[in-house]
């Protein structure tokens, strides 16, 4: 009452109008959409354009000889000229990828499963998995290729190694971080062992198992390059090796800007089968 | 530790007796004795002439949060039991459905628990621990994560399934109101270590509203009670006891 004795207009003070939706207001949603869109796409084609802009720039104000630092249109220039052998030599690096990637997960997720369903196992396995991370693959590599010759397989091994490590390390923690009510309601169900790994603990740690792909893959395609240049007759790290030793810089930047390509190609081919398979990934916190 | 160490208590066959007491008091751990998930130093528990030694499926569990898993749809996590005690899919489905509508969730099968609310996520749940027919139903606060509207609502409508369902519940609270509504009984449990403090007949007759209705006095009485016990000095519940 007293308020309204003050302020005539009582439902005013108190905020309680609703505005009519203007048109204006009506079209926000849609022009938001197509503003998200843009900004998910343009953003990092912006971002790109840029660097490419500045590393431009910056051969023209430095100066640099071709073999020194090639201009991106010299990179652009070689990726152009040797279209005949680099789509090959890619082909080369992407099946070690692949077969060192899939190694690692037929080899890491069963290893992981085994450190986190018992404390013994993880004891026992978790300090040879440290010891043989330490090792540098670099001094590997030439052991493997004394052992294996130059074909496919110790580039495939060095792939394997390089980015196992982290399915290992990512699977373990999920498979040990099942919400402890899932893990009550199954056990107050009666459920075994086995059921609960396989309707429970494995379902629940797929987030986390992603969360190692994502990290690994990046890590095989480099293994392989790392195989490659130690010692092969294929491939982009091959490539990159040889053009060291004639000087052709464009062609080496060519290579890896096509390493570039499949790593971030890779990475983003995880990221749509997460979508995929895994949807709920993003709801595993609010249950 | 000791976490509790004078709890004896008879639940008659589909009573509904809650256990209220400060956090800390035991009242979780009593209720995970009971669901055979820790093991039981000293005394014993029976459900029917059974001494409980491990899960059930005489025994069903609820929780605070709804548990539910989100790589299953929402039919499918009521069929949870199903899948783990190895019943009949098809007739369980049939129940699940039964429930669903009951609780106001039908067309919502399909979904995945995320699209729902705190509340719907918690029918579920309800449904889940329903579905394959316990014997008794142990609740561990189960609306305590709710808002205060739909937690009140959620309390009616599990007054309005038990008087439909009868099956024996044991339910947890801190909330005295929740209690006295819910209860035949309320088991009113002191901390450090837990023990039984008193137990408190609720003789009002169902169904009972929060507002009290005609039996306001009876309903009154009972919260005060319970306050009383759970607000007083420790050395004078001592001596009560």
């Amino acid at each position: 009452m007293s308020t309204q004795s003050g302020h005539p207009e009582g439902e005013d003070f108190v905020g309680a109008t609703v505005e009519q939706p203007t048109p204006a207001a009506a079209v926000v949603p849609g022009r938001r959409r197509t503003g998200r869109r843009l900004v998910s796409w343009g953003a990092p084609a912006a971002t790109v354009l840029a660097l490419l802009v500045l590393w431009h720039l910056a051969t023209v104000i430095f100066d640099w000889p071709v073999w020194l630092v090639p201009t991106p249109f010299d990179v652009a220039q070689s990726l152009w000229d040797y279209r005949g052998l680099l789509p090959e030599q890619f082909w080369i690096t992407f099946l070690e990828t692949i077969a060192g990637f899939g190694l690692a997960v037929v080899i890491g997720i069963p290893v992981a499963v085994a450190i986190a369903s018992s404390r013994l196992l993880e004891r026992s396995i978790y300090p040879i998995l440290l010891g043989l991370n330490a090792v540098p693959k670099i001094a590997i590599a030439p052991i493997l290729i004394l052992w294996m010759g130059f074909g496919y397989a110790p580039k495939i091994v060095v792939s394997f190694l390089l980015c196992a490590f982290p399915i290992v390390i990512s699977t373990a923690t999920g498979l040990k971080s099942t919400p402890a009510e899932l893990v009550e309601l199954s056990r107050s169900l009666c459920a075994s062992r086995s059921s609960l790994f396989v309707r429970v603990r494995f379902p629940a740690a797929m987030p986390q198992i992603f969360v190692g792909l994502k990290v690994a893959i990046s890590l095989a395609v480099i293994g392989a390059v790392i195989g490659e240049f130690v010692g092969s007759s294929g491939g982009l790290g091959w490539v990159i090796v040889n053009t060291n030793a004639n000087l052709n810089t464009p062609l080496a930047f060519a290579a890896m800007v096509l390493l570039g390509v499949m790593s971030v190609g890779l990475f983003y081919a995880l990221v749509l089968l997460e979508k995929l398979f895994v949807p709920w990934a993003e709801h595993m916190q609010d249950d | 530790m000791l976490a509790i160490e004078h709890a004896d208590l008879a639940i008659a066959e589909n009573e509904f007796v809650t256990l209220v007491g400060r956090s800390g008091c035991g009242k979780s751990t009593l209720l995970r004795l009971m669901a055979g998930l820790v093991p039981c130093t000293t005394g014993r528990i029976t459900v029917g002439d059974r001494l409980v030694e491990g899960p059930s499926r005489d025994v069903g569990l609820m929780f605070q949060r709804p548990a539910l898993m989100p790589w299953r749809t929402v039919i499918d996590n009521v069929l949870l039991p199903a899948d783990f005690l190895g019943l009949d899919r098809r007739a369980t489905r049939i129940e699940a459905e039964r429930l669903l509508a009951l609780v106001g969730l039908e067309g919502f099968e399909g979904r995945r628990p995320w699209e729902l609310s705190g509340g719907m996520q918690q029918r579920v749940a309800l449904c889940r621990s329903l579905v394959y027919r316990p014997r008794v139903l142990l609740m561990d606060e189960p609306f305590a994560a709710l808002d205060a509207l739909t937690r009140e609502e959620m309390s009616l409508e599990l007054q309005r399934i038990w008087i439909e369902h009868r099956i024996t519940i044991v339910f947890v609270t801190h909330s005295i109101a929740e209690a006295v509504i819910l209860s035949d009984r309320v088991v009113v449990i002191t901390p450090r270590p837990g023990r039984i403090s008193r137990v408190i007949d609720v003789p009002v007759p169902r169904p009972r509203s929060f507002s009290g209705g005609a039996d306001i006095e009876a309903i009154t009485h009972a919260n005060d009670e319970v306050r009383q016990l759970l607000y007083a000095p420790r050395e004078e519940i001592g001596s009560v006891a």
